[in-house]
C-alpha cells in the first residue's frame, strides 16, 4: 500500500473505536472489581460481628461462674479453626486474659496498637462504638496476610457485680473486650482471582470488539475506499476508461455508480475535445495539403490537357493523355473532399449507376493487387437501378476499401471480393432519426451525447421527484437507450422536453405489449416516433416509416481473408486519425468514407474476425 | 505608349508560371511573370497589360493585397484570382473585391484558356471610351445590369429569391457578353448540390470554348430552363428572365444572400 497506515481512514476509526473500548470497559471493569470486594468484605464483616457475638454468648455463662477453664477450653476450640486468626479477651487494663494462642496469655496489650486504636484514639476512651468503627484491617507482618478485626466490648450488666464470686464492681461500664481476628488469605486469594478474571474479560472483549470492527471497517470502509482510491489514481492518470467495479448498494456503492458516471461523462467530454480539436488540425492540414498538392496538380492537369488537345492526330497517346487527365481530375476531386470532409460539405449527387463505379475502383487497384499476387473476385448483381450519389465519392470509398482489404492480406495468400446486391429491410435498426423536435419545437438531438457515434435524441424524465436524462437511441428499433438515472420499477414516469419541460407523454394509447404508457416526439414532416415508457419494454413505432414497409437498399460488401481486426478497434475504426498501419496510414480513410456514406444517408458496417477476414457492408437507400 | 503586353501571371510557383506560359504562348499571347507580390506590382506600375492572373496564397503580401492595391491606384486591368486553397469563401471574396472570375487550381488547359479569353474580351469592352465615366469603368454602359431585386456573384452571375423560398439563378449579360456567340449549354443533373462560387454549369461558345458558370448561391437544382437547351441564343437575348438557367433550393438562403452584391446599386 502507498498510503502511510497512520493516514488510512480504516486504521483511524480503529484505533478511535479501540480507545472508546478500552475506557468503557476498563472504567466498568474497575468499579466491577471494587464493588465485588467491597462485597465480599462486607459479607467477612458480617461474619466476624457473627463469631464475635458466638463467642461473647457461649462464654457468658461460664464468664458468670468464672468457669475460667471451660472458658479457655471453648475460645481455644474456635480459635483452631484455619480461617480464624486468634481470639482473646482483655480486660480492662489491657491484659489479654484468654486467647486462643497461648503464648498471648497475661500479655499487656499497647493501647495505640491496631487492635486498640477504635476505641482509645481520643484520650479518654470511648465506652460505645458503632459497628464500622470496630472493624479493622491490617498486617501482622508487612508481608503476612492480611488480617480482618473486630472487637466487641464486653459490657457490664446485672448479673456480673450481683454475682458471688466477685469482682466487678458496679460502676465499672465495660469490663474488658472480645477481639476476634480473622485472617483475609482466603479473601484476597478471592479477590485477586476475580480481579484478574475481570482483566481477561476486559481485556479480551476489546480484543474481540477491535478485531470484528476491524474486519468491518476493512470489508465495508477501506477497501471500498481503497478501490475508489485506486480509481481516482487511474482517472488522474488519464486513464479514463477505468470504471470502479459494483460496491453493492451502500453510499459507497452509490459513490462508485456516480463516480463512473462522472469519468464517462468525463471521458466523453474529453472525446468530444479531442475530436473538435482533431478536426480542427484536420482543417489546417487539408488546407495545407489542398494548396501544396494542387500547385504541382495544376503542373501535371494544365500540360496533360494541353497536350491531349495537340494530340488528335496520335490516337494512341491521345488515350493514355486522357486516362491522365482523368484521373488527375480525379485527384483534384480528392483533394477538394478533404477540404469538404475537415467543412462537412455536401456530396454532388447525380444518378449513378453503382456497378459501373464499382468496375471504374476494381480498374484503379487491380494492377496494385495483382503485383501482390492479390485476386479481386467480383460477384455484381447486374439489377441495381441508378442510385443518386456522388459517383467520385462513391468511388474513393470503393477503392480505400479495396487497398485496405489488400492491406490485410499478406502477398499471395488469398482474395478480396467486392459484392453488390439488393436488400429490402424493415425500417428497425435501419432508419437514423436526424431529427426530432417537441410540440413546442424544440431539437431534441443532441451532439454531446452519442450511441454507437450516433447523437442521440434527449429526453427528461421525472419520476418520484427524481428527474435526469434519457438518451433514446437514435437508430429506429435498436433500443439501445441509456438512463442517467435509475428508473425504479412500477413508479409513476413523466417524460418531458428538456428545453422546454412541455410534457411528451400521450394521452391516449397503451402500449400494445405491456400496457404501460406512452410518449412521442414529432419527426419533421415524417410523422411522430412513439415509445414504450418502461425501461424494459422495447416496443416503439414510427408508423410513417412502417407504413412505407421494407425499404430498398443496394449493399456493396467489400470482404477480405485478412488478418481481421480485433475487437477492441472495431468500435474505433471510423474515428478520425484511429490507424493500425503505423506511419503508413493517416487515419482519415475511413473517417472520410463514414462521413461519405452518412452524407448519402446510407450506412456502413464492419464485422471481423481476427485471422480469418473483414467484410465491410455499405447499404444504400434506393428511392 | 508601347503597346500592352497581353498577361502577368502572379505566382509563387514556377510549375504555375510555366503551365500558363505554356498554354497562352501556344494561342500568340505576350506573357510576362512575377514570383511575388512587390515584384507583380512593380510590373504593374512599370507596364501596361491587358489581364492580371493572380494567386491568393503568396509569400508575405497575398492576392487580396493586389486587388486592394490595384483599386487604390484606379487601375483598370481586370485581374482572375486562380488558388490552390479553392475554398467557397476565397471564391466569394475574391469577387466581390474586384476580382473579374475566379479559377481553383488545378485547372485544364481549356479552363485557363476559356477563363483568359473571357478576361482579354472583359479588357476590350472597357477600351471603348465610352464604358468609362470620371476614370472608372461604367459597368452599365458595357452590358445591361441586373434588375434591382436580384443579387450577383461578382459579374458573372445572379440569384432570385422568390417569395417560395426558392431561388432561380442565371448568368449576367457582361458574362454573356464576354463568352458570345453562345453555342450550347451544358446543365449538371437535377438535384445535384451545387456550392456557391464552385462551377454548377458550362456555357460552350461558338469558338470552342467552354466556359463554367459560378453559382451564386449553395443549394439543390431542381429545375433546369429545358428551353435554353433547344435554343441557347435566348441566355443572350434575355439573360435576366427567359435565358435563366435552375431553379435552386437553397440549403441556407440568408448566409448565400450575405456573401452577394445587390443588384439595386447599380442603378
Amino acid at each position: 500500500m502507498v498510503t502511510k497506515l497512520s493516514r488510512r481512514i480504516g486504521f483511524k476509526l480503529i484505533v478511535v473505536v479501540g480507545l472508546t473500548m478500552i475506557i468503557t470497559i476498563g472504567v466498568y471493569s474497575y468499579f466491577n472489581t471494587r464493588s465485588q470486594r467491597e462485597n465480599l468484605l462486607a459479607e467477612v464483616e458480617r461474619h466476624a460481628m457473627q463469631l464475635s457475638e458466638t463467642v461473647k454468648n457461649g462464654t457468658r455463662y461460664d464468664m458468670l461462674f468464672n468457669q475460667r477453664e471451660r472458658i479457655h477450653i471453648i475460645i481455644n476450640d474456635i480459635g483452631s479453626d484455619p480461617a480464624i486468626n486468634e481470639v482473646r479477651v482483655l480486660n480492662k487494663e489491657g491484659e489479654i486474659i484468654y486467647s486462643s494462642r497461648a503464648e498471648s496469655i497475661g500479655r499487656m496489650v499497647d493501647k495505640q496498637a491496631e487492635s486498640c486504636y477504635g476505641c482509645h484514639a481520643a484520650d479518654k476512651p470511648l465506652e460505645r462504638l458503632s459497628i464500622s468503627e470496630r472493624t479493622r484491617i491490617f498486617r501482622i507482618h508487612p508481608d503476612s496476610a492480611r488480617v480482618f478485626g473486630v472487637i466487641n466490648p464486653i459490657y457490664s450488666e446485672r448479673s456480673c457485680w450481683d454475682a458471688p464470686c466477685h469482682a466487678h464492681s458496679k460502676q465499672q461500664q465495660v469490663l474488658g473486650v472480645l477481639d476476634v481476628t480473622i485472617s483475609l488469605a482466603d479473601v484476597d486469594e478471592r479477590i485477586r482471582a476475580s480481579t484478574f478474571q475481570v482483566g481477561i474479560f476486559a481485556v479480551s472483549a476489546i480484543l474481540a470488539a477491535s478485531l470484528i470492527i476491524a474486519f468491518f471497517v476493512n470489508q465495508w470502509v477501506s477497501k471500498p475506499v481503497g478501490v475508489l482510491l485506486d480509481a481516482t489514481k487511474q482517472v488522474g492518470s488519464g486513464n479514463l476508461s477505468y470504471t470502479v467495479p459494483d460496491l453493492g448498494k451502500g453510499s459507497i456503492g452509490l459513490l462508485a455508480q456516480s463516480f463512473n458516471t462522472m469519468t464517462m461523462k468525463l471521458s466523453e467530454a474529453r472525446l468530444q475535445l479531442f475530436q473538435s480539436d482533431k478536426m480542427a488540425s484536420l482543417g489546417r492540414l487539408a488546407a495545407g495539403i489542398a494548396h501544396e498538392i494542387n500547385n504541382p496538380l495544376t503542373g501535371v492537369l494544365t500540360y496533360a490537357s494541353f497536350l491531349l488537345k495537340r494530340s488528335q492526330n496520335n490516337p494512341e497517346l491521345h488515350e493514355d493523355l486522357k486516362i491522365i487527365v482523368r484521373e488527375t481530375i480525379r485527384s483534384r476531386e480528392i483533394v477538394k473532399s478533404l477540404l469538404d470532409f475537415a467543412r462537412q460539405s455536401i456530396p454532388k449527387k447525380s444518378q449513378s449507376d453503382i456497378n459501373e463505379i464499382i468496375d471504374r475502383s476494381v480498374a484503379v487497384v487491380e494492377h496494385q493487387l495483382a503485383i501482390k499476387g492479390l485476386k479481386v473476385v467480383r460477384k455484381i448483381d447486374p439489377h441495381i437501378p441508378k442510385i443518386t450519389l456522388d459517383p467520385n465519392q462513391m468511388q474513393q470509398v470503393f477503392v480505400n476499401l479495396l487497398v485496405n482489404a489488400a492491406d490485410a492480406i499478406e502477398d499471395n495468400t488469398g482474395a478480396v471480393t467486392i459484392a453488390s446486391g439488393i436488400l429490402r429491410l424493415p425500417p428497425q435498426g435501419i432508419v437514423h432519426i436526424k431529427a426530432a423536435r417537441c410540440p413546442s419545437g424544440h431539437d431534441l438531438i443532441t451532439t454531446e451525447y452519442k450511441i454507437e457515434g450516433i447523437p442521440a435524441i434527449r429526453v427528461k424524465a421525472r419520476s418520484n421527484g427524481d428527474e435526469g436524462f434519457i438518451m433514446l437511441d437514435p437508430i429506429y428499433g435498436l433500443n439501445r437507450h441509456r438512463y442517467e438515472f435509475e428508473v425504479l420499477e412500477g413508479k409513476q414516469l413523466d417524460v418531458v422536453c428538456p428545453e422546454c419541460n412541455v410534457s411528451l407523454m400521450m394521452e391516449e394509447g397503451r402500449c400494445p405489449v405491456c400496457g404501460s404508457n406512452l410518449f412521442s416526439f414529432s419527426i419533421p414532416a415524417q410523422g411522430d416516433v412513439e415509445f414504450c415508457i418502461k425501461p424494459k419494454c422495447a416496443w416503439q413505432r414510427w408508423a410513417t416509416v412502417d407504413s412505407v414497409g421494407k425499404k430498398v437498399y443496394a449493399e456493396v460488401c467489400v470482404a477480405d481473408t485478412g488478418v481481421g481486426i480485433p475487437k477492441e478497434d472495431l468500435s474505433r475504426i471510423f474515428e478520425p486519425f484511429f490507424t493500425t498501419k503505423g506511419q503508413k496510414g493517416t487515419g482519415l480513410g475511413l473517417a472520410v468514407i463514414w462521413g461519405i456514406i452518412d452524407n448519402h444517408n446510407g450506412t456502413i458496417s464492419v464485422e471481423s474476425e481476427v485471422g480469418s477476414g473483414t467484410t465491410f457492408r455499405i447499404r444504400l437507400p434506393i428511392s | 505608349m508601347s503597346k500592352p503586353i497581353d498577361i502577368l501571371v502572379i505566382d509563387d510557383e514556377q510549375v504555375v508560371r510555366d503551365a500558363v506560359c505554356r498554354v497562352c504562348g501556344a494561342d500568340g499571347l505576350t506573357i510576362e511573370t512575377a514570383a511575388d507580390a512587390r515584384t507583380g506590382l512593380e510590373k504593374l506600375h512599370k507596364n501596361t497589360y491587358r489581364l492580371v492572373v493572380c494567386d491568393i496564397m503568396l509569400p508575405e503580401l497575398n492576392g487580396f493585397h493586389i486587388l486592394d492595391s490595384m483599386k487604390r491606384v484606379a487601375a483598370l486591368t481586370p485581374l482572375i484570382m486562380i488558388t490552390g486553397y479553392s475554398t467557397m469563401q476565397n471564391a466569394v471574396d475574391a469577387l466581390k473585391n474586384g476580382a473579374i472570375d475566379f479559377v481553383p487550381k488545378p485547372f485544364t488547359a481549356d479552363e485557363l484558356e476559356s477563363a483568359i479569353h473571357r478576361g482579354l474580351r472583359y479588357h476590350t469592352l472597357t477600351q471603348n471610351p465610352a464604358s468609362r465615366r470620371e476614370g472608372e469603368i461604367d459597368l452599365s454602359s458595357l452590358a445591361v445590369p441586373c434588375p434591382v431585386e436580384y443579387h450577383r456573384l461578382g459579374n458573372l452571375s445572379w440569384a432570385c429569391i422568390e417569395s417560395n423560398g426558392s431561388g432561380l439563378i442565371g448568368v449576367t449579360d457582361l458574362f454573356v457578353k464576354t463568352v458570345s456567340p453562345v453555342g450550347e449549354v451544358h446543365y449538371y443533373d437535377l438535384n445535384c448540390e451545387i456550392v456557391q462560387g464552385s462551377a454548377c454549369a458550362e456555357v460552350a461558345s461558338e469558338d470552342g470554348l467552354v466556359h463554367n458558370v459560378l453559382s451564386p448561391i449553395s443549394g439543390r437544382i431542381v429545375e433546369r430552363n429545358e428551353a435554353l437547351l433547344a435554343s441557347p441564343k435566348m441566355v443572350e437575348k434575355d439573360p435576366y428572365f427567359a435565358g435563366w438557367l435552375y431553379r435552386i433550393l437553397p440549403t441556407d438562403v440568408a448566409f448565400s444572400l450575405k456573401q452577394l452584391t445587390p443588384c439595386i446599386g447599380d442603378h
